[in-house]
């Protein structure tokens, strides 16, 4: 089945109703993305499907077909915003991170610490503590107010 | 390349979600759809935030799965003479966004933005939400208060069966196995609308109490969570309309639910919270 997976195109064969996360992981090799319930609660599984994110989880194979996936993988090792995670220590066990960041990268202009929390709000953290993880965040939607990049072909 | 799944079968174990039991086939039209339910008797799945779940804790049984969410003539929001259309596939970020609903139907903006997180938004469907038939679900209170009327439809009819005659018991309704929900209609709501949820937390908890009211010429009130199906407090309703006092009001809501204890509550608990809510919905929207 075709999809575009962080601006490239794949043909992967697996079963229509495995888990997206696990296709992810287990056939693409990209294991960046983490399970962390398997049930739609934590987000540390996030990814962006046609931009918006969701619980890989909890997304049959079959629905991402012709859809553009993005997961952490996809913005390099080099994003503002992952930087922003080690500057300010956003990340500790760094299970939920990919999912924090991907979620993140969705927000729009000047966002309040509300907005944060709001898109945030799927995602849970149980160590490193929201604090460092909002800051994050919002120092980079102050300081850098390019659109999230990833990689393309 | 040999994936980690079928290194873990060889070593005998049990990777963590089975689909082996599995056969999910993909409807590309709405009559493919339907025809597919009518003859091979298979469960739709749409947003997949409930099924999967129950997927990812082992308590699905091995079905036969009809994949919709391809079906876009079934997303979006409408408005039709005076009724606000509401396809089956519509998200509830697709009704956060929606136009149409902050003007005439913004209570279920309100229980959508309470629906786990964004992540969950951008995948549960209304039609989901109703065909699961939780007595928790989200929206289920708001579409009880304003009478709406979901819209069934088989390879041969369309019929449309108002939403207080829809559950017939938990989990069930009057929906029959090769029948779809298309859509959900509501005409157009006279008053103030109102809705609470009560969760552990704002995001990503399952309704401990849930209700949705409207202040019109006479109330109209919902809730969820306190019965097994969703209810319309109709009793409680009358003595309102009727010039009864809040605290009448309140005797009778405690006859008319019968909430149980459950991992996310008590019952106890739940009367308690169900009266509070009412008194509040009646100050709220008071003058």
């Amino acid at each position: 089945m075709r999809f575009a997976l962080n601006g490239h195109e794949e043909d992967v064969d697996a079963h229509p109703a495995a888990r997206l996360l696990d296709v992810l992981r287990v056939e693409c090799g990209l294991t960046g993305t983490k399970e962390g319930c398997g049930e739609g609660e934590c987000g540390a599984c996030t990814v962006l499907i046609d931009g918006a994110p969701v619980c890989s989880c909890l997304v049959p194979f079959s629905q991402v077909e012709h859809a553009h996936v993005i997961t952490i993988e996809g913005l390099g090792d080099d994003h503002p915003l992952q930087h922003r995670f080690m500057d300010e220590v956003g990340a500790q066990c760094g299970i939920c991170t990919p999912g924090m960041i991907m979620a993140a990268l969705v927000l729009g202009k000047n966002p309040t610490l509300d907005d944060v929390k709001t898109a945030l709000a799927g995602n849970l953290c149980r160590c490193t503590g929201y604090g460092a993880i909002y800051r994050a965040v919002l120092k980079w939607k102050a300081g850098d107010e390019s659109p999230p990049s990833v990689e393309s072909e | 390349m040999e994936s980690g799944r079928r290194v873990a079968a060889k070593r005998g174990e049990r990777v963590r979600t089975a689909i082996s039991g599995l056969d999910l086939t993909r409807a590309r039209s709405l009559a493919d759809a339907l025809r597919v339910v009518r003859d091979e008797q298979r469960t739709p799945i749409a947003g997949a935030t409930d099924l999967y779940v129950a997927l990812n804790f082992g308590t699905l049984k091995p079905s036969l799965l009809v994949d919709i969410w391809g079906i876009d003539g079934l997303r979006g929001i409408s408005v039709k003479g005076d009724t606000l259309v509401i396809g089956a596939l519509t998200t509830y970020t697709d009704a956060i966004k929606s136009p149409h609903v902050a003007k005439r139907l913004p209570m279920l903006a309100d229980a959508s933005r309470l629906v786990g997180g964004p992540q969950i938004q951008n995948r549960g469907t209304i039609g989901g939400n109703i065909a699961n038939a939780s007595p928790a679900g989200d929206s289920l209170p708001v579409f009880a208060a304003v009478d709406a009327v979901v819209v069934l439809k088989s390879v041969d009819s369309e019929r449309r069966v108002p939403f207080r005659d829809f559950y017939t018991g938990y989990r069930t309704s009057v929906m029959r196995p090769d029948e779809l929900i298309v859509a959900v209609e509501v005409a157009a709501v006279e008053g103030k609308q109102w809705f609470r949820k009560v969760g552990t937390r704002a995001a990503q908890a399952i309704s401990k109490i849930v209700v949705a009211g409207v202040r019109g010429d006479t109330p109209r009130i919902a809730y969820g969570s306190v019965a097994p199906t969703v209810v319309r407090a109709r009793e409680t309703e009358r003595v309102l309309a009727s010039g009864g006092s809040i605290d009448d009001a309140a005797a009778t809501l405690q006859r008319e639910i019968a909430p149980i204890d459950d991992l996310r509550s008590t019952a106890d608990y739940r009367r308690r919270v169900s009266v509070n809510l009412l008194r509040r919905f009646w100050s709220d929207t008071a003058s």
